[in-house]
């Protein structure tokens, strides 16, 4: 490799065409690219191999010399659409050209596209942590780049990305709204910032970081799921448990699972509003203190004890539904809770509710889709095009990895970005997402409509420096 | 120069695969053993050096072409010119706009030459080069794309067709595109005739001036570009459909001023899922939801 002193530039030496190559761009055999000014090789195609057991053997797939040129040998290998210089800015990809001696043809040239202008992450984020108000816009570097939508069981859901944050807005809304996604479906972190609520560090496998705290834990339930679930536990144990939580805060005296115990009344007075017994709303304000509010002092979503019932002695568990804030309280004269070391039983129920949240990750699936363009034609029997169009579409893979393919009308489809081979998405100026999709050619609709297509075989540059790629059986992530 | 051409058999032990820097070919032949071991050999020392030949001559070869006169010494080079004079009138072209077809060519010329063959093809990334003997045919198969089986057409070749070659060209291709076409796929006399003319209607599938169509000087992408600080498309956007529409139309225009002139047998022009076909004789003729079954029609009936 030679270096060109008065630019950034390099001269690949590697044939006699002596490209000149800029940084992140490939020289005229797309096989050579000058990744930061190194002269790197990048024409492997990327074949993955799914091993049944996921055990990961890894299989050599031309080494022995016995590849017999299939595309689709078993339904566990395939050649994915990621193709050289994925991982670089301008990643264009080239024909996909793939060359078969089926029954009656000889060759077929495809063209591939994979470019998603309508496309972009689902995030969920395993946090009870108060992230922002519903519909509130999410930013990265200060661009809009999406929302936060409707919570689900335990995990904050955000919304990023879609063709009004990539080509609606400002070229630098869609410029940073690009670079969001693309980071967030590559698996690196990304800073993102909530208006009027928090700021939190996502990334795919990994637990979320808000406001410069790493998440730990989901919580094992709602406040009174927590005291359904472990009341026998603490039964005889202690007179009193409140579960803290931003949802449901639940009382155990109050509450059914208490009162089938014959647990008795303690006076205990809650804040907030009463939905049935045992159960409050919003004990407190939303924040990233205990069980997801704001509160520091679980105290303060008592009021007093009733004095017609509660007695001096009594003693109190408070305990947040991640069992990551807990207290042991006893009342004294004035029926006033004073916090006392807290015996080792109840640390113990502590603990196994602790174990019981599982842990706090960030998940993103990439969503991407194209309407009318990626619907299959038609044929004088339109049936059995949708038949076969519906068949096809189980076999729909993005690099490599399951996808779910919305019912209803176009391809739009999701995927789990840690599933991928590292760097598999890129993107193009538009700005819009490049994301491998594979669909396999294997069509037996071809047959009935005399194509008689039941095996793709890859044409170019497949046989030599094919990598082999394990497909992760499952996400990695810090804990895997 | 680390640099050794690869030329071996893929696994299954038929076809030879050839490359060297940017060439990747594919090379079949069907014929007795002796012939098709003396094919073959002939391929691979036709194939040796022949990167080597055209660098001699790269700097002229990326010069636009003069319509009138040749001054390139290669046989591969000299072929070349020949493809894209036609164009270099009214165009700005290169010789480099025909290299891969010229490489299919000189490969399956030198097979055919050295042994009877009934039938070859040489495969140069989508530029192919056909041979057929007497009675032979070839079916050839063109996917738009691989996420929709609904639109493939094929057609089929035979002994008799004066098309022994097929290329196709658009912004996806290795090679830059002047225009916005997906793909246009080509039918002519030659492999080189083809990729000369794959290039000149991919280019006027355009939408000159259009926001949505993301250009880029090409030196600014590579260098040393044939095509220098002209504009090659990088991104296309959304289209309306009558955009898609127009944009085609300058693509048929040109595909049947071409037909007209001798120089193309046929083309199919595709641009987001809509296509247009120009004299193509489909045997199978499958068209997606988008296209217009009379515009196809019209078109194929030119």
């Amino acid at each position: 490799m030679l270096t060109d002193a008065t630019a950034d530039k390099i001269r690949c030496d590697a044939c006699p065409v002596m490209c000149y190559i800029k940084p992140g761009a490939a020289g005229a055999c797309d096989r050579y690219a000058n990744h930061n000014g190194e002269l790197v090789r990048v024409d492997p195609h990327i074949v993955l191999e799914r091993t049944v057991s996921h055990g990961g053997r890894l299989v050599p797939f031309q080494a022995t010399g016995d590849w017999d040129g299939e595309l689709v040998r078993e339904p566990s290998v395939f050649v994915t659409a990621i193709g050289a210089g994925t991982t670089y800015p301008d990643y264009k990809p080239a024909p996909f050209i793939v060359s078969s001696e089926i029954d009656g043809v000889d060759m077929v040239t495809v063209v591939t596209e994979g470019i998603f202008s309508y496309c972009g992450v689902k995030v969920k984020i395993d946090t009870d942590r108060y992230l922002g108000p519903e519909t509130a816009t999410v930013r990265a570097q200060g661009e809009a780049v999406g929302h936060v939508t409707t919570s689900e069981y335990g995990s904050q859901m955000l919304s990023l990305g879609g063709v009004h944050h990539l080509t609606g807005g400002s070229k630098k809304e869609g410029r940073v709204t690009c670079d969001a996604l693309m980071d967030l479906s590559n698996c690196k972190p990304v800073e993102l910032t909530i208006d009027g609520g928090a700021t939190v560090v996502v990334q795919a496998g990994y637990p979320p970081i808000v406001n410069g705290v790493a998440e730990e834990r989901m919580r094992v339930g709602c406040g009174s799921a927590t005291i359904g679930m472990f009341a026998k536990q603490w039964h005889g144990k202690v007179d009193e448990v409140v579960v803290v939580d931003d949802h449901i805060t639940g009382v155990l005296s109050e509450h059914q699972a208490g009162k089938l115990l014959d647990i008795p009344d303690t006076g205990i007075k809650m804040k907030g509003r009463r939905s049935t017994p045992g159960r409050y709303f919003q004990v407190a304000e939303p924040g990233t203190g205990w069980g997801g509010t704001m509160i520091s002092d679980p105290l303060s979503v008592l009021g007093p004890f009733d004095p017609r019932t509660a007695r001096s002695g009594m003693t109190m568990l408070m305990v947040s539904t991640t069992g990551e804030h807990s207290a042991y309280y006893e009342l004294d004269e004035t029926l006033r809770p004073i916090e006392k070391p807290m015996p080792a039983d109840l640390r113990q129920s502590v603990e196994r509710i602790q174990e019981n949240c599982e842990p706090a990750l960030c998940t993103v699936l990439f969503m991407g889709g194209a309407g009318g363009s990626l619907r299959a034609g038609v044929t004088d029997n339109p049936v059995r095009l949708t038949r076969s169009v519906k068949e096809a579409l189980t076999r729909v893979t993005s690099g490599g990895a399951p996808v779910y393919v919305w019912p209803g009308g176009g391809i739009t489809f999701m995927v789990d970005v840690t599933r991928l081979p590292a760097g598999a998405f890129g993107y193009v100026p538009t700005p819009a997402l490049v994301a491998p999709i594979e669909f396999t050619l294997r069509l037996s609709d071809y047959a009935a409509l005399g194509g008689h297509m039941d095996h793709v075989r890859p044409l170019a540059s497949l046989k030599e420096n094919t990598e082999i790629r394990q497909m992760s059986p499952r996400p990695p992530g810090p804990r895997a | 120069m680390s640099r050794a051409p690869q030329i071996r058999f893929l696994a299954d032990g038929k076809r030879l695969h050839l490359q060297d820097g940017p060439i990747d070919l594919i090379v079949e032949a069907c014929a007795g053993e002796a012939s098709l071991r003396a094919a073959y050999d002939a391929a691979a020392r036709r194939f040796v050096g022949l990167l080597d030949e055209l660098c001699d001559e790269l700097k002229m070869l990326r010069q636009a072409a003069d319509p009138m006169h040749c001054l390139l010494q290669g046989t591969v080079a000299r072929r070349m010119h020949a493809a894209v004079a036609p164009f270099a009138a009214d165009h700005f072209i290169t010789p480099m706009a025909a290299v891969a077809g010229s490489v299919a060519e000189e490969i399956l010329g030198a097979m055919v030459q050295e042994a009877r063959l009934e039938r070859a093809y040489v495969n140069n990334g989508g530029d192919i080069a056909l041979h057929l003997a007497e009675g032979e045919r070839f079916t050839v198969g063109l996917i738009d794309r691989p996420d929709r089986q609904g639109l493939m057409r094929t057609t089929v070749i035979d002994a008799d067709d004066p098309s022994q070659g097929i290329a196709t060209s658009g912004r996806h291709g290795r090679s830059f595109s002047l225009g916005i076409a997906d793909a246009v796929t080509v039918l002519a006399r030659t492999a080189s005739q083809a990729d000369a003319a794959a290039t000149i209607i991919a280019n006027a599938v355009d939408l000159p001036e259009h926001p949505a169509v993301l250009r880029c000087s090409a030196h600014d992408l590579q260098p040393d570009s044939d095509l220098g600080a002209r504009l090659v498309t990088r991104g296309v956007g959304r289209l309306s459909r009558d955009e898609v529409a127009t944009a085609l139309d300058a693509g048929a225009t040109s595909a049947r001023a071409l037909l007209a002139a001798g120089l193309i047998d046929g083309a199919a022009l595709r641009l987001c899922s809509e296509a247009v076909l120009v004299a193509l004789r489909p045997v199978k003729l499958r068209e997606s939801r988008e296209v217009h079954q009379d515009r196809i029609e019209s078109a194929a009936h030119v």
